[in-house]
């Protein structure tokens, strides 16, 4: 993809009008509120739009309600990483010349939204997993977390698990839209808090939050007219090589160690040089497990990677500086809010959290059950 | 509340798998207690869960044998609260990966043993029970050998 670098920008991004607790509207309502907000942050109209990227939703419910017809469309549903590898896939559409303005959006009223019954119990999940108890992601998280503890050590995971936790929520006092702006938390306060699933903590899980987040990427003669400065897409990686967690191979190794290499070797970047990492945070392990797929530690190296609040405000490796899925917003499928801030922080619109000279940031989703993984080198203008 | 905790034990209220084509065997050898594998003649794996196809070479040239029900602790881990209201079980519970000896590693709960991690470790040794969920659904747990 050497050549398809730079051939793409991000040129809006936002959230919907509010994100938290908004039991009154729903998923659709949320795409619609993100979608415009992150047009209007382009300088773009919706008339300008010719390709639609979404999960979960089908882009046809979408572009139906937004009265769009696109010429391009991509559905790629693969967990909350979809919209990391919906940018990849837009960059490749626009290089070849299938759309220039390619609206990436989610919507999920997580919190609020009231789940119907009738679930599909022949599937494997249904006949394999479910019946056992096996319901839901801080479960199967948690047993690749236990995996984990047992080949490099209970106390120091333990340890590191904190140390994330801490540094994220540190990053959320920093950001007014975070969940939890304005509730600090001490080691104490992880340490004593409840069990959710062993070994997982209240505060070793994200958030169930309402909320949309919608992002814009467009072909480079597109990029500037558009209202802001455009941040460019210099690598992508994507890959999944399960479902079930049940069936992943390593249990303590993402795919992320392919999308990442490959995100990195099209970017023609190294480690060393990423100024801002976002990292899905579904858990505070998911962190520990990805920093050592994408390369920036060896295995088992983690806990000392994150040692001493190193990804905290004022750390020597940020991490997560919206405050993550676990303190500022996670809806479902978050992968979207990584997006969201690597473009703010490259753009330079961050405030207090602001990274200085940030110039390179590394965005890397998960979803499913550790099952995929979208990797995307963006850059500053 | 209830004068009659028994009868409330025997009322399974959670979810009931829904057998397919291709893992009814599975199932009925389960009804009478048995664990029973897929198993690839291709490439003499054996494998879980059952499927057509072998996820290790794709060929459809399998079969079924009949595991020893034993193998090891491969993870766990400890629930506490049920995020979503998908499953309905008394708290907390025990869930697991249990690696067989044949080979393939099954997600399972085990039961048998206090819900707590100093009684529960990785590498453990581990047997199959079954336990009655409907007249035509035994599940596959573990308890330690
Ligand atoms: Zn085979």
């Amino acid at each position: 993809m050497g050549t398809l670098s730079r051939q793409a920008a991000i040129v809006g991004v936002d959230e919907s009008d509010q994100i938290g607790r908004i039991p009154e509207k729903s998923s659709l309502q949320q795409h619609m509120e993100a979608s415009y907000n992150a047009l209007a942050d382009a300088g773009l109209s919706i008339k300008d739009v010719d390709a639609v990227y979404c999960a979960a939703t089908s882009p046809l419910t979408i572009a139906e309600y937004f009265g769009i017809t696109p010429r391009h469309t991509d559905g790629t549903s693969v967990g909350g990483s979809s919209f990391v590898i919906h940018v990849a896939h837009a960059l490749e559409a626009i290089a070849a010349g299938r759309c220039e303005v390619a609206l990436i959006t989610h919507g999920e009223a997580g919190r609020s939204q009231r789940r119907s019954g009738g679930a599909d119990m022949g599937t494997p999940g249904a006949q394999y997993e479910l019946p056992f108890g096996i319901a839901s992601p801080p479960m199967t998280y948690a047993m690749a977390c236990t995996r984990y503890m047992h080949l490099y050590g209970e106390d120091r995971t333990r340890q590191a698990m904190a140390e994330v936790a801490m540094a994220t929520r540190k990053w959320a006092n920093l950001n007014p839209k975070a969940f939890f702006y304005q509730e600090k938390m001490t080691f104490d306060d992880y340490h004593n808090s409840r069990w959710v699933v062993w070994p997982f903590h209240l505060p070793d899980c994200c958030l169930t939050t309402d909320g949309g987040g919608a992002c814009v990427v467009v072909s480079p003669e597109v990029a500037r007219s558009c209202r802001k400065k455009p941040v460019w897409v210099l690598g992508a990686g994507e890959g999944h090589d399960h479902s079930m967690i049940s069936q992943m191979p390593d249990l303590t190794r993402t795919i992320a160690y392919l999308s990442g290499r490959e995100a990195m070797r099209t970017a023609g970047v190294s480690h060393r040089d990423i100024d801002l990492a976002m990292i899905y945070d579904s858990f505070t392990y998911t962190v520990l497990t990805t920093l050592e797929s994408l390369g920036f530690c060896g295995r088992g190296e983690a806990p000392d990677f994150v040692a001493e609040q190193r990804t905290a405000p004022g750390g020597d490796f940020a991490m997560n500086t919206n405050g993550g899925g676990l303190s500022y917003c996670h809806t479902g499928m978050y992968g979207m809010f990584l997006l969201l801030e690597a473009t703010r922080q490259l753009r330079g619109e961050c405030g207090p959290r602001q990274v200085q000279d940030c110039k390179l940031s590394l965005v890397n989703g998960t979803g499913g059950n550790l099952s995929s993984t979208g990797t995307l080198v963006l850059a500053a203008d | 509340m209830s004068t009659q905790p028994q009868a409330a034990q025997q009322r399974y209220t959670g979810p009931v798998p829904l057998p397919q084509q291709e893992s009814d065997y599975y199932w009925q050898k389960c009804k009478q207690h048995e664990l029973w594998l897929r198993f690839c003649n291709h490439c003499s794996e054996a494998y879980f869960y059952p499927r057509d196809i072998c996820p290790n070479c794709f060929s459809r040239q399998t079969t079924w044998v009949k595991a020893s029900g034993k193998g090891e602790l491969y993870t766990f881990a400890i629930v506490h609260q049920i995020p979503r209201p998908n499953y309905q079980g008394p708290l907390p519970y025990i869930i697991a990966m249990v690696k067989l000896v044949e080979g393939p590693t099954m997600p399972t709960s085990i039961v048998g043993v206090e819900p707590d991690p100093q009684y529960i470790k990785i590498g453990m040794p581990v047997e199959v029970t079954f336990e009655d969920i409907t007249e035509n659904i035994s599940l596959p747990k573990f308890k330690p050998a």
